[in-house]
């Protein structure tokens, strides 16, 4: 058949065959037995043409109402930032995203180099000594981070904070079933990690304490009063982190976190329903060699020139097999490609103004709805996130805000049965002075 | 003479900036005032102070310095580094699948779970299983996601004590490494002279103990294992389960499903049959596919068709729960999707017609040059070793550099392991006779040069901008960042 993508013609075939020493096609499938031969067609869509295709699903993506068309204010982990346009420039040079994992450095300095960068801004941000390549997200980073806190310690509990995302909660539970990990969950005071219970639950036991910072609510958990506890058993302290965030607020690093990740998402990748996003991985130097994940390190060729290599590859599935720190493979290079570029574009001064913006206008809109008499039920610090009580159920208020070309926060019912009719805001840099009225208005008349 | 590319912090100069946000629109309030002081970041964190310009040329640059498919040929073994079609990329980037907020309310994003309901029906049939979930990131974790399911299956019946997986010593590195994370133990099972899975010895090591045997077929020799129905009742008899890495189906599209060859649980890899961009290492889609027995232990949510549309199905007791936040690589999901409407049934069959053929024609044309340890039809991939010219003093690892000066990225090598001195060619149908034709040319002036200026191999590469590198240092003073 003819196809764009298929070079061979039938000479070509004829002349191939004919090297080979064998009539057909067919007789280079002589070796699957006639029991497993799968005979005829797949019976799915036949094929479109490159025209009829982009049309079809052009329709088929038109029919969802996507974050350029709406004005939205869901965030809970994944936000409508800022992409400086130059970001997939970058990302869409073939060179980089046709290539696979650097496994012939000389002909990928390229994507070492954009990776020992991304480990650097990383390494920045968290105000960790190392970072990895990049995780598959933030929620399999932290389930990473658990199972390297157990094989490190050699325990096996692990607490784990309910103001933790919910959905990063679930993954770590589902990660721990492998090597057995107790996981118990610390519960909330006003809206932050309970520090009377996690004192409680520690022990010499704990393998590590895990927060989220800002926290699945927005709110700053106090990791000055938790680093104490949490080394108080000589466990690890685990972070998860908003990198964007860690612009404008003290980073881990500097309160004596172990081990911190997230996801990269909020830096030049955009929500693509979800994924793919970007994990981030970062440790003290005394875990280094324990990292999951790929490497890149600094080095120098035979003429003494600087190079880059994948390093430390002793940790590795490919090597050690069933003994490697992880069974990680990939990464996700690219995304890690596009937050580098973001940061690199940000910069020193964009990233720092643009995490206080957020901050700049998560507060007004948050004294906003004060003022518009709602309920506000967590008082401490927060970044870019806030939790507000509306008197409907949220699937129905924002089912309102639809109608306006607005998407409303998340339903914190959906997880924390407590927090029925309570929603959690996002406002990114992105949101005008004039939609953030807008909301508050139109939230305001659904509550009348 | 090669320049150095400087690192993007060393073209930083404090004052230039290369962003353009909007001027702050609300009332500005005092940050001291609404964060406690320690946790105000006093020190910028040091990024790079570089104007647009310098961002484009740096990492122009840096593209330069990269080989990728489009660069040129990249028979990388096991990797599948076929063309990356355009089309794929535009799709991806329509704001409708891009710019979607995973919490959305779920009639909002009914085209994005259209798609996704649909690409799970194509790779059902494409897999010959019952259900697919999405979920999984990549192939290694899908992996360990099957494993986990299969875990679940065994517990919900009672059944404890099958704690060993069992992999082929010819298995990708992944398989071991994912069976630890699972919480298995590892049993290795060997292979015979002819490349495939000794029953001998699977029935030694099978036993009431087994969970699973993890197979990738054809396997990582580019052999199909012929006796997989023997083999699955092997396990099968033992109460073991079967685990498919589709690692190497690019093989047997239209030619054999993993459904019909007794497998319970398959992973696909769609950044590499399915064309998901390799991404310099990822983003992968790993998709996991299952027999009936395995649909209640798939990870919740699963996308369902109902009555009032699509939706997401969280309901399910039994699920082995998320193994990731939200729902799978979506972005990856669109362009295998667009792949495969592309294709169609004909054409997914002509890939692995195409993939097969090319694979034979150079195997058979090579074999004259270097060591074939498996003298039969392979399937899209072969092993070649190169015990010969490392008799003359030239490794595997001088053939794969020296390859590097003619413009191609080297086969695997070193793997699988049983192969001494191995290589391991995968060219993939979307490369013309003329590309396949050059390399062999080149692989077979290699194999004259290593017997008449083997310095010439040895030393190899001689037009990169780097020469080799200096690993073991790397490894043994790490200099993971860069410090001013």
């Amino acid at each position: 058949m003819l196809h764009r993508y298929l070079p061979m013609t039938e000479d070509d075939k004829q002349q191939m065959l004919k090297a080979i020493g064998v009539e057909s096609i067919d007789e280079l499938f002589s070796d699957i037995p006639e029991s497993v031969r799968f005979k005829g067609e797949y019976r799915i869509k036949q094929a479109k043409s490159e025209p009829e295709l982009m049309k079809e699903l052009a329709a088929l993506a038109a029919q969802n109402a996507d974050l350029k068309s709406y004005t939205s204010f869901l965030g809970a982990g994944v936000y409508d930032h800022y992409i400086p346009v130059v970001v997939d420039h970058v990302i869409s040079r073939s060179e980089f995203y046709t290539a696979y994992t650097p496994y012939q450095p000389e002909i990928s300095q390229g994507e070492l180099q954009a990776i020992f960068e991304f480990q650097t801004m990383i390494c920045e941000l968290t105000g960790m000594d190392v970072a990895n390549s990049s995780m598959y997200d933030g929620g399999t980073a932290l389930a990473e981070a658990a199972l390297l806190s157990a094989a490190h310690t050699k325990k096996k509990k692990v607490l784990l904070s309910k103001a933790v995302h919910p959905e990063y909660r679930d993954v770590v539970n589902t990660y721990a079933k492998g090597p057995g990990l107790e996981v118990v969950e610390i519960p909330l005071q006003n809206g932050v990690t309970d520090l009377e219970t996690l004192k409680k639950e520690m022990n010499d036991d704990v393998a590590c304490v895990i927060v989220q910072y800002p926290n699945f609510f927005g709110q700053i958990e106090p990791l000055k009063e938790m680093e104490p506890i949490a080394h108080s058993g000589k466990g690890m302290l685990v972070v998860a982190s908003n990198p964007l965030a860690l612009g404008g607020l003290t980073p881990p690093g500097a309160f004596g976190a172990d081990i911190v990740v997230g996801d990269a998402q909020p830096f030049g990748i955009p929500a693509q329903f979800g994924g793919p996003h970007c994990g981030y991985f970062a440790v003290k130097s005394a875990l280094m060699r324990k990292i999951p994940g790929r490497l890149v390190g600094q080095t120098t060729d035979e003429e003494g020139r600087r190079g880059f290599v994948l390093t430390l590859q002793a940790r590795e599935q490919h090597i050690r097999r069933d003994k490697a720190t992880s069974n990680i493979c990939s990464n996700q290079a690219l995304n890690a490609l596009a937050a580098s570029v973001a940061m690199t574009a940000l910069g020193k001064q964009g990233v720092k103004e643009m995490a206080l913006m957020n901050i700049q206008k998560a507060h007004y809109a948050k004294n906003a709805f004060v003022e518009r008499g709602f309920t506000v039920p967590f008082t401490g610090p927060f970044f870019n996130e806030f939790v507000i009580k509306v008197n409907k159920p949220v699937r129905e208020v924002n089912q309102r805000l639809l109608e306006k070309g607005i998407i409303g926060g998340y339903d914190l019912g959906r997880d924390y049965p407590e927090l029925e009719n309570h929603m959690l805001v996002a406002v990114t840099e992105l949101r005008t002075k004039e939609e953030i009225d807008m909301l508050v208005k139109e939230l305001g008349d659904c509550h009348a | 003479m090669h320049k150095d590319q400087p690192l993007i912090f060393e073209l930083s100069k404090p004052g230039r900036i290369g962003y353009s946000l909007p001027e702050l629109d609300v009332p500005a309030v005092d940050v001291a005032e609404v964060i406690p002081s320690d946790y105000i970041r006093m020190e910028a964190a040091e990024l790079p102070e570089v104007s647009e310009l310098d961002i484009m040329r740096h990492y122009t640059a840096l593209s330069k310095r990269n080989h990728g498919v489009d660069s040129g040929f990249y028979p990388l073994g096991s990797c599948t580094m076929k063309y990356n079609p355009k089309i794929n990329e535009n799709v991806a980037r329509l704001a409708g699948f891009a710019h979607l907020h995973p919490l959305q309310p779920e009639e909002t994003v009914q085209g994005a779970l259209e798609l996704m309901y649909d690409l799970q029906e194509h790779l059902k049939e494409i897999t010959g299983m019952d259900a697919v979930t999405l979920q999984p990131a990549a192939g290694a974790h899908g992996e360990w996601t099957g494993l986990m399911m299969i875990r679940a299956y065994h517990e919900a019946n009672g059944d404890f004590n099958r704690t060993k997986v069992i992999v082929p010593d010819t298995a990708h590195g992944t398989n071991p490494a994912s069976a630890t994370v699972a919480g298995f133990e590892t049993v290795t099972v060997k292979s015979t002279e002819e490349g495939l899975v000794d029953l001998e010895d699977l029935k030694r090591v099978v036993g009431p103990d087994t969970a699973a045997l993890m197979l990738t077929n054809p396997n990582t020799l580019g052999l199909f294992e012929e006796n997989i129905l023997e083999m699955a009742e092997i396990v099968h008899s033992a109460g073991g389960k079967l685990y498919y890495d589709g690692a190497n189906l690019n093989a047997v599209l239209s030619k054999a499903r993993p459904g019909d060859m007794g497998f319970d649980v398959v992973h696909l890899n769609l950044h590499k049959t399915f064309t998901g961009p390799h991404g310099g290492g990822g983003p992968g889609s790993g998709p996991v596919g299952v027999k009936a027995d395995f649909i209640p232990f798939l990870p919740k949510p699963t996308v369902e068709k109902g009555e009032n549309g699509y939706y997401f199905d969280y309901d399910r007791p039994q699920a082995i729960g998320r193994v990731k936040p939200f729902y799978g690589n979506f972005g990856i999901n669109v362009r295998a999707y667009t792949y495969i409407r592309s294709m169609g049934p004909d054409g997914l069959k002509a890939v692995t017609e195409y993939a097969v053929l090319n694979a034979n024609y150079m195997m058979r044309r090579l074999a004259e040059y270097y060591d074939l340890p498996y003298d039969r039809h392979c399937k899209h991939e072969f092993v070649l070793s190169g015990k010969r010219q490392k008799k003359l003093g030239v490794r595997t690892l001088d053939i794969a550099k020296r390859l590097l000066d003619f413009g191609y990225h080297p086969p695997t090598i070193y793997f699988p392991l049983i192969v001494e001195e191995c290589m391991m060619i995968e060219p993939t149908e979307t490369e013309s006779k003329e590309t396949l034709d050059a390399f062999i040319d080149a692989m077979i002036q290699i194999a004259k040069e290593a017997a008449e200026t083997p310095e010439i191999v040895q030393e190899a590469p001689h037009t990169t901008v780097v020469k080799r590198l200096d690993e073991t240092t790397a490894a043994r003073k790490p200099i993971l960042r860069y410090q001013k």
